[in-house]
């Protein structure tokens, strides 16, 4: 390394930490700690959610108690959908459509969350190893990144960000008509309204706090001084960002409680408690 | 014989500091092809640890600053001991050098108008540091660094090489300067660390820009490579040092836990409102205004207090005194039993700004605290103490040219070189003097190297049996004690620092210096039968064993000239003699290295300052520095005077 | 002030090969793991290889991995360990061993001399140039790196696939791509160079899965991942990959 300019070019056949050259110690990582435990947690936690989430996407029921929908089935647009009174009924597939309702709305969610940073990360760790945790071997022999198909198309995060922006604002709408009772009448409010405004409240953070939406805000400019709101937006977005991680676990787990409240009431199994 | 490698240069810079860079961009510039050698990684620089700033009259934030009040401030630091050209020229061209930073995409903080922000700092009359944050010096750094690789990237769309033109060898030593028959440089011995192999670098011109002295005391702020390696190459090829008695001691030291005991606690805490108090809570440098200072000096808290908002009609706090008058004045305080618990005093910001203020401005010092002390500054105050920071003194240039005296073709810049800073350095001046003086070093160098026959290199050839004695001396300690009891390394580094700091220290008296020459005598003789482990690949004892060499010549030109300077001056300050004596004001201690191996000094005479330089103070304050017969006349164009 | 016997196994060896090496070493009050390696180099194994500098965290040299965690040896206190926790300290494991702790990081200066350095504007002189500082702070966040490289070295797209060094510039070089991109002043485009294509094109961003280990490690506390690199791929998708952004871009290029 006498100069420290000589191109690296080394080919040898092992590979990682074990490469020919580096200091040789046989074991994967030296870690002490338990580095295992957060990406097993995080998958943990994926597979819960994928797993009910399934569940509940194909079941096509159980998804409206009036007034509440369930945010699985919103908007929903086909032609098998329950009616709901005021609610997001909007028939634009209209009847060839057969399957579960749900699975046409979320699409939109499902592709946001899936090329989110945050979760890429959590996912790349709990689910592909890649790596595991900082400083453990990863068990690929070969790895491309985000270089090719498909991942390369997680460049196309923001589009996703684009489409949740009315996803969140329609859910927006289905909170405001859970100040309804049973019987549509406005004025009234119950424990699920108080949980729909918490789920909504959740979704627009994480969804504000995307990095692509920080980037669009005003990331992407080059000279701030010269657009002060837009530099205030970017400061409000970076500092909802800087708890991204936070904001996509408890606005996913929220989603989810909201259907499974719904689920509960439309299957008779719970009543909703009424405030006024 | 052993077989040496050689390569032909036309500039070697030795050290990649903010001046061995500065100078090596120069030189590059001008047309020479150049060489950098440097200890570390290239990258990792001892500069990188400047916090404050760099100290330039851009008037950015107080339009009334300008080259002659930063004249004024230099020299009244350096207690009129300068060499005043050198401070004169670092004066006038501190400003372009770093606005040339920022074309090199160096980012300052910005003023509200976009300019370059300034801030206060001890010494300085006006706010005039550039900074960024507390990580000046890693900024500079940082910014000259990528600037070499942006020439060699420039070398490289022309040449197709990137280091044809310049070249840095990174994690090399030093060893001799090596001069050809006539007494010209010739070139440079050198070994690189990792293998222990041996490289000679043939250049007609090297610049020495290796930095200070620091890690021949036991309490500093100074890095592992502060060995004084550009000291004792300048002195060993001949050429003298000067002022080598001024050693600055930084005011705030960390003093605890032990193992971070010395590393800085940056001055901007003080300039941005930090205040010291001792054990019964009082801020005690109001006590302490030497006569020299008291006009310039707020008398209250409530005047110093104010100054901060309003400097136009107020007197700065005292925190704010040049550093050896602040150093001195914590050292009595812990002397006299008001100390804080680890031995230092009290630095409190926290009851002074609001937290996140705090961690804004001063964050480098508060994750330092933080991850190092476990103190956290936003919440508690601060235990501080002298540390060894900077020496004022080293190898005597050329003001214009910073050429060596006595050896063609040696040129020096930095902290390595001596004179600029006079018997004191103001915080700030240190960054602003590495790229005046590093870049005029390697202007000057390049032009000698490229002032031959027809304009081409000058010849200098480097004689075989002066390689083989480098290579010879490099090797002695593998060779073993030759009968006697090997010598640890480590040891002798241990005894040396602790002679050092404590004899030759931040007071010093005349029979404890006579005894740390004893002991430095003793120690050199024991270093000759130094005794490594191992092998030469990547071998700190080897690497320690050949830097003692350095440190104790170093050491000993500081306690030599100490004890021969009888007054208190700046950076040096005898019990014994505790007044400042204007009939010393003049005296230049040279030091060289004599017949036996060690060191002699010799006294001469500095130039007198010029009329229209000294028309730039009041008579008044002259008088209390400059001897009657220097004033002179008060005619003005009166050009030479005094001796 | 206590004093207790720690028990270090510290790799030694060189590209040859080597070995974790037991020691057991006084440890006083207040120390840093830096300090018990020197105590070591002092009392025990004086050509003990290590690489270090300021011992205060400001110049990124002493990089090495303690129990398995990339860390500096002068930040890693001891008081973070238990007395009679075995501490393991190796060299980085993503860059070729020289000796003991020391790695050949020339992988870092090479991928250095690759990227583009700053290009000035061509009509502003020294002293002309007028920067707001909301607009130099994205940039000096990332100018804050001390360059110790275990953010490299942390990096599992070149510590487990050697075969990547080539392609991929890694996180400090693809944050100092994010700094100059991000530079009020920058002229590269003026001058021909695209940071953005060519941080995606030459130098392997999208290598990066932005798992966030080098923000993890970083002792200057970078938000590199969050600030630099995705920001950086973002810039990258205005220019490569969003159609809108680039049908936008065409339209007011035409008006002006």
């Amino acid at each position: 390394m006498a100069t420290g300019t000589e191109p690296p070019t080394r080919h040898r056949a092992a590979t990682g930490v074990r490469s020919a050259g580096r200091a040789s110690v046989a074991a994967r990582h030296l870690r002490t700690d338990r580095w295992w435990l957060s990406p097993a947690a995080t998958a943990a936690g994926l597979l819960a959610f994928v797993a009910y989430s399934t569940w509940r996407a194909f079941a096509n029921a159980d998804y409206y108690a009036a007034p509440y929908v369930s945010p699985f089935y919103s908007p929903c647009l086909a032609e098998n959908c329950v009616p709901m009174r005021g609610g997001p009924n909007w028939e634009v597939f209209g009847s060839w459509w057969g399957l579960s309702p749900a699975l046409l709305i979320l699409v939109f969610p499902l592709g946001f969350r899936l090329t989110c940073y945050y979760y890429r990360k959590a996912y790349y760790r709990g689910f592909w190893a890649s790596p595991p945790a900082c400083a453990v071997a990863e068990p690929h022999r070969t790895y491309t990144g985000e270089t090719r198909l498909p991942l390369v198309l997680q460049n196309l995060h923001r589009y996703f960000f684009y489409a949740a922006l009315p996803v969140a604002g329609i859910l927006t709408y289905d909170t405001v008509l859970t100040f309804r009772n049973a019987d549509y009448a406005w004025g009234h409010a119950g424990l699920g309204t108080l949980l729909f405004l918490v789920n909504i409240a959740l979704i627009w953070a994480y969804t504000l706090s995307c990095h692509s939406c920080r980037h669009i805000v005003g990331g992407r400019l080059r000279h701030f001084s010269k657009h002060p709101v837009r530099y205030r937006l970017w400061t409000w977005t970076g500092r909802l960002n800087a708890r991204h991680m936070l904001l996509a676990w408890s606005s996913l787990i929220s989603v989810a409680l909201c259907d499974l409240y719904v689920y509960l009431l439309a299957t008779g199994t719970f009543d909703d408690p009424r405030f006024f | 014989m052993t077989h040496v490698e050689r390569e032909q240069w036309d500039v070697v810079v030795v050290g990649a500091g903010g001046a061995g860079l500065r100078a090596a961009i120069e030189a590059r510039r001008a047309g020479a092809r150049t060489a950098v050698i440097c200890k570390s990684l290239f990258g990792k620089a001892h500069t990188v640890m400047a916090e404050g700033g760099i100290a330039a009259s851009m008037a950015n934030v107080h339009p009334q600053d300008d080259w002659k009040t930063h004249f004024r401030d230099t020299m009244r630091g350096g207690k009129f001991l300068n060499q005043w050209r050198m401070a004169e020229l670092h004066a006038q061209e501190a400003p372009e050098r770093v606005w040339e930073l920022e074309t090199w995409g160096a980012l300052f903080d910005r003023t509200p108008d976009g300019r370059i922000s300034q801030r206060n700092f001890g010494g300085h009359e006006y706010p005039r540091l550039a900074h960024v944050g507390d990580r000046t010096g890693l900024e500079l750094l940082r910014t000259l660094q990528q600037k070499t690789v942006g020439l060699q990237q420039e070398d490289h769309r022309e040449t197709g090489d990137h280091e044809g033109r310049l070249k840095v060898f990174q994690e090399f030593t030093v060893t001799r300067v090596l001069k050809d028959a006539d007494g010209k440089v010739a070139g440079v011995f050198c070994y690189e660390r990792e293998t222990g192999r041996f490289l000679v670098l043939e250049a007609p011109a090297v610049v020495l820009a290796t930095g200070g002295i620091g890690k021949s005391f036991k309490v500093t702020s100074n890095s592992w490579e502060y060995t004084g390696d550009g000291h004792a190459l300048a002195l060993l090829a001949g050429a003298p040092l000067v002022n080598m008695e001024f050693v600055q001691f930084h005011p705030t030291g960390m003093v605890w836990p032990p193992s971070v005991k010395g590393i800085l606690v940056t001055e901007s805490v003080r300039g941005d409102g930090g205040v010291l108090r001792n054990s019964d809570g009082r801020r005690f440098m109001f006590d302490y205004v030497p006569d020299v200072f008291k006009d310039k000096y707020a008398e209250t808290e409530e005047e110093g207090d104010r100054w901060y908002e309003d400097p136009d009609h107020n007197r700065r706090p005292p925190e704010l005194l040049p550093r050896d008058e602040v150093a001195r004045a914590i050292n009595s305080e812990v002397k006299a039993g008001r100390g804080s618990p680890h031995g230092g005093v009290f630095l409190d910001v926290s009851t002074r700004m609001p937290a996140d203020a705090i961690r804004r401005r001063l964050p480098s010092m508060y994750h330092q605290f933080k991850e190092l002390a476990d103190v956290d500054i936003t919440a508690e105050a601060m235990e501080v103490g002298p540390t060894c920071h900077y020496v004022m003194g080293g190898v005597a240039v050329d003001s214009e040219t910073a050429a060596t005296v006595g050896v063609p073709g040696l040129f020096a810049a930095g902290e390595v070189a001596g004179g600029m800073h006079g018997s004191n350095r103001l915080g700030g001046n240190s960054l602003s003097d590495l790229l005046v003086f590093g870049r005029r070093a390697g202007l000057h160098a390049a032009r000698y190297a490229m002032s031959g026959a027809g304009g081409g290199a000058v010849t200098a050839r480097v004689e075989a049996a002066d390689v083989e004695a480098a290579a010879a001396e490099a090797l002695a300690p593998f060779a073993g004690p030759d009968g006697h009891a090997p010598e640890n390394p480590y040891t002798l580094h241990q005894e040396l620092q602790q002679t050092m700091n404590d004899l030759v220290g931040i007071i010093r008296r005349e029979g404890e210096m006579a005894e740390a020459l004893d002991r430095i005598a003793a120690l050199r003789a024991r270093a000759r039968r130094i005794s490594v482990e191992g092998h030469r690949q990547f071998n700190p004892g080897w690497h320690l064993a050949l830097d003692l060499r350095n440190m104790l010549l170093v050491g000993e030109c500081v306690a030599r000239a100490a004890l021969e300077r009888t007054e208190s001056r700046g950076g040096h300050t005898r019990e014994d003699y505790p007044g400042m004596d204007r009939a010393w004001r003049p005296v230049n201690l040279l030091c060289r290295t004599s017949d036996g191996g060690g060191i002699a000094l010799e006294r001469t005479l500095t130039k007198p300052i010029r009329s229209d330089l000294l028309a730039l103070f009041e008579r008044e304050e002259l008088a209390k520095y400059l001897a009657e017969e220097e004033l002179g006349s008060e005619e003005p164009g009166s050009e030479e005077l005094g001796s | 002030m206590s004093t207790y016997d720690a028990r270090f196994r510290i790799w030694r060896g060189d590209a040859d090969g080597g070995e974790l090496t037991d020691y057991t070493v006084e440890v006083h009050d207040g120390e840093v793991v830096l300090d018990v390696v020197h105590r070591l180099q002092a009392t025990q194994t004086p050509d003990l290889a290590v690489r270090w500098n300021c011992k205060a965290g400001k110049c990124g040299s002493c990089s090495a991995e303690i129990n398995g965690r990339p860390r500096l040896l002068c930040m890693t206190r001891m008081s973070v360990f238990a007395r009679d926790e075995v501490i393991t300290v190796t060299p980085m494991r993503a860059f070729p061993v020289v000796r003991d702790l020391v790695t050949d990081v020339s992988f870092n200066y090479a991928k250095a001399l690759e990227i583009p350095a700053f290009v000035p504007p061509a009509e502003l002189g020294p002293g002309e140039y007028r920067m707001r500082q909301e607009d130099v702070e994205r940039s000096q966040e990332f100018r804050k790196c001390i360059e110790c490289f275990l953010c490299q070295d942390t990096c599992h797209v070149v510590r487990d696939h050697e075969e990547n060094k080539e392609a991929f510039a890694g996180p400090r070089f693809l944050m100092r791509i994010a700094e100059l991109d991000m530079h009020p002043l920058d002229a590269a485009e003026a001058a021909g160079t695209d940071r953005r294509r060519t941080a995606q094109e030459e130098h392997g961003l999208g290598y990066c899965n932005i798992t966030k280990c080098c923000t993890e490690v970083c002792p200057e506390s970078i938000r590199i991942t969050d600030n630099a690199l995705i920001p950086l791929k973002e810039r990258v998708v205005d220019r490569k990959y969003d159609p809108l952004v680039w049908l936008g871009n065409t339209i007011r290029r035409r008006k002006t």
